[in-house]
């Protein structure tokens, strides 16, 4: 094992793929030299060189299309898009070129690249640079979308992504990068579409995607020491591929089910994970499924503002024990 | 940026007869394909390429069968040019299991990987930043192969096409941007909503990027302007950019009858036919006349033998609405 940050195991990730596989292509704005803006790629460009790490220009339609040109010849790139917002400026090149291209051609072509971007709030950076932006490709058939909690999963979960044939967009949550934690050492690989159960419990089912994942945890624990309710935590690790089935086991147990997103409410993807266990997992139910969402607003800058905005261990703990009256 | 003329290029065009066959069948390929449109063979929509024929086999005769191109959504022409077999081609038009892409894609995006054929993309502009990442990938593979990016005019109004334009330049890709310059974009002149008069020529220079005009309904002058610049893309002496002027016969889509044109417009470029006024440079003695009217016979056959294997090619399989969504053929997106 070794002790990583979160932004150290993205580049350990990304480097145990271009180790192992000479068609893995870095590519973005500030990837090489600057290292990335939240350093995520430091040290790539001198360990692989100008031929495999690529600064582009401040281009992202450019970008997401060489990833894609690159991806249908040969190349595995893997692409940085600095803020999950600015997939707006490319969200052709990714909803409508990249998504549909195997699809439009029957099958002939095969569009293996990752695209990286840093997501979520927190950071008070105001509306522009702070969204969780993990539905939009979620709602295009042909995406996989996959958002990591740990260091260990960073580098797991982005190491699969990059060896999978099927473009994948990856979000990094800024507010996890100063993470740190135990990563495997060596080869390794967190297969996409597995779930993973962080704590087990009986009486209700928290589910959270990277770093609800952990806010989940957080209220697990006050619930169990304050409340003597015993969360079961899932981390679902990836939107596409969907482990329904981890959480249909899970909700069986425990009767009750609590999505925690950090996107805005209409159309989150606990909306997607709720409707699923309404049509398949109803019975099991002791009380309605519920969802711990941000309101349907831009985020705003403010601190106080934000952090209102924003899910919190109280309200998961609040939603929690309003299902067991 | 120059204005390129046939003897000005001065090239010598190895194949002219086979310039002229590569015309005549997407000629004949679209006259037909419109005709089984109307009669209700063949749904959706379709925007044809007549009468622009030259700039896709001139283009297309200068480039090895393991380039790479990507084309538009009138993009028959396109696909026909680079050698895709007319009965695969037309079933994909009719959604037939037997088209190129198994009916998914449909006429405005057809692709043939076998043919070097990268697309269709109905985005406008959309595909500029694509071809940049095929010639990158040839480029990092250390292959010498070159792409050629098919465009309208319209599209260069559009961001991509300048991200895509810079970046060719900055990273010395060898990628030849080809701008069909047909006036319009569907039914406003090129010219009323373009700061310059060359859509794309005149921005190219901005870019650093050699460029020129081409009288594109003269066969021998677009091949002879391609030539050299994939030449030059191949020697990984950089991108280049080709504008060639020319005129789409029929309307923007479907039933467009293309009223907003000036009237004679359309009889003056019909006068400049690419097909008829290289069929006359072509045919000075009878002998000449005799080998490309056996030559056209047999176009006819091979595009009377794609409709009627067309009609009768079987539907796609319901269980094909499923696949190819991913890589695994996993149709599911959830467990
Ligand atoms: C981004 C985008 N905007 C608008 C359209 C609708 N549209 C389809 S074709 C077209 C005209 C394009 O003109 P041009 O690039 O000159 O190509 P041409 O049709 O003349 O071959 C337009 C506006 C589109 N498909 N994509
Ligand atoms: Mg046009």
């Amino acid at each position: 094992m070794a002790h990583l940050t979160f932004r150290e195991a993205i580049a350990a990730g990304i480097a145990q793929e271009m180790e192992r596989d000479e068609t893995v292509m870095l590519l973005g704005e500030d990837v090489a030299a600057g290292g990335g803006v939240f350093k995520a790629t430091q040290g790539l460009l001198d360990r692989f060189g100008p031929g495999r790490v690529w600064d582009t220009p401040i281009s992202e339609q450019a970008i997401v299309g060489a990833a894609m040109g690159g991806a249908m010849t040969g190349l595995r790139p893997v692409a940085e898009i600095m803020f999950s917002d600015f997939l707006a400026t490319c969200w052709d090149g990714i909803a409508n070129q990249i998504a549909k291209m195997r699809y439009m051609t029957g099958g002939q072509v095969s569009l293996p690249l990752v695209i990286r971007c840093a997501n979520g709030g927190g950071v008070h950076f105001g509306a522009q640079h702070s969204q969780s932006a993990e539905n939009w490709p979620m709602a295009i058939p042909g995406l996989k979308v996959v958002a990591p909690s740990t260091p260990a999963d960073a580098k797991g979960l982005l190491a699969a992504s990059i060896r999978d044939d099927d473009p994948v967009v990856f979000f990094e949550h800024k507010w996890l990068y100063g993470s740190e934690g135990e990563v495997p050492e060596g080869d390794h690989i967190t297969p996409l579409g597995q779930a993973q159960v962080l704590r087990s419990g009986g009486d209700v089912t928290l589910l959270g995607l990277g770093w609800t994942a952990l806010l989940a945890m957080q209220a697990a624990e006050r619930l169990a020491e304050e409340q003597q309710m015993q969360a079961e935590v899932i981390d679902l690790r990836c939107l596409v591929p969907l482990d329904a089935c981890t959480v249909l086991e899970s909700v069986e147990r425990t009767g009750r089910l609590v999505t925690v997103e950090e996107n805005p409410r209409p159309l989150g993807w606990g909306a997607e994970v709720v409707s699923i266990v309404m049509e398949e997992g109803f019975d099991w139910l002791d009380a309605p499924a519920r969802r711990v969402t941000t309101p349907s607003v831009p985020l705003p800058a403010a601190p106080l503002l934000e952090d209102l905005a924003r899910p919190s261990v109280d309200d998961i703990i609040e939603t929690a024990l309003s299902l067991i009256s | 940026m120059t204005v390129e003329t046939p003897e000005r290029a001065g090239i010598n065009v190895p194949d002219r007869e086979g310039l002229y066959a590569s015309m005549f069948r997407m000629r004949r390929f679209e006259e037909r394909a419109y005709e089984l449109f109307l009669q209700n063979h063949i749904h959706g929509t379709m925007h044809l390429g007549l009468g622009q024929e030259a700039v896709a086999a001139g283009v297309a005769a200068a480039l090895r069968p393991d380039d790479y191109s990507l084309g538009t959504y009138r993009g028959h022409n396109h696909i026909i040019a680079r050698g895709a077999p007319l009965d695969r081609v037309m079933a994909e038009l009719f959604g037939r299991a037997t088209g190129l892409c198994k009916g998914k894609g449909g006429s405005m995006h057809l692709t043939s990987v076998d043919h070097g054929a990268y697309g269709s993309y109905a985005i406008v502009g959309a595909h500029l930043p694509i071809a940049c990442g095929i010639a990158w990938s040839s480029k990092v593979r250390g292959t010498d192969q070159v792409t050629v990016c098919f465009f309208g005019d319209g599209a260069t109004n559009i961001g991509a096409f300048h991200e895509a334009l810079n970046l060719a330049v900055v990273w010395r890709l060898p990628v030849v941007f080809v701008c069909e310059n047909n006036l319009y974009m569907e039914f406003t002149p090129i010219g009323s909503v373009t700061a310059v008069v060359h859509p794309a020529g005149d921005r190219a220079p901005a870019y650093s990027l050699p460029s020129v005009v081409v009288d594109g309904n003269d066969v021998e002058a677009v091949y002879g302007a391609t030539a050299p610049a994939v030449a030059a893309a191949r020697a990984g002496e950089g991108p280049a950019l080709l504008e060639m002027l020319t005129y789409r016969y029929s309307g923007h889509s479907r039933t467009d009858p293309g009223a907003y044109r000036p009237a004679g417009e359309l009889d003056q470029w019909k006068e400049r036919d690419p097909i008829a006024a290289f069929r006359r440079r072509l045919t000075e003695t009878r002998a000449d006349m005799d080998r490309l009217e056996r030559m056209e016979a047999d176009v006819e056959r091979e595009v009377a033998e794609a409709v009627e294997s067309s009609l009768n090619a079987p539907q796609p399989d319901p269980d094909d609405l499923l696949t190819d969504v991913f890589a695994s053929n996993e149709t599911r997106w959830r467990t």
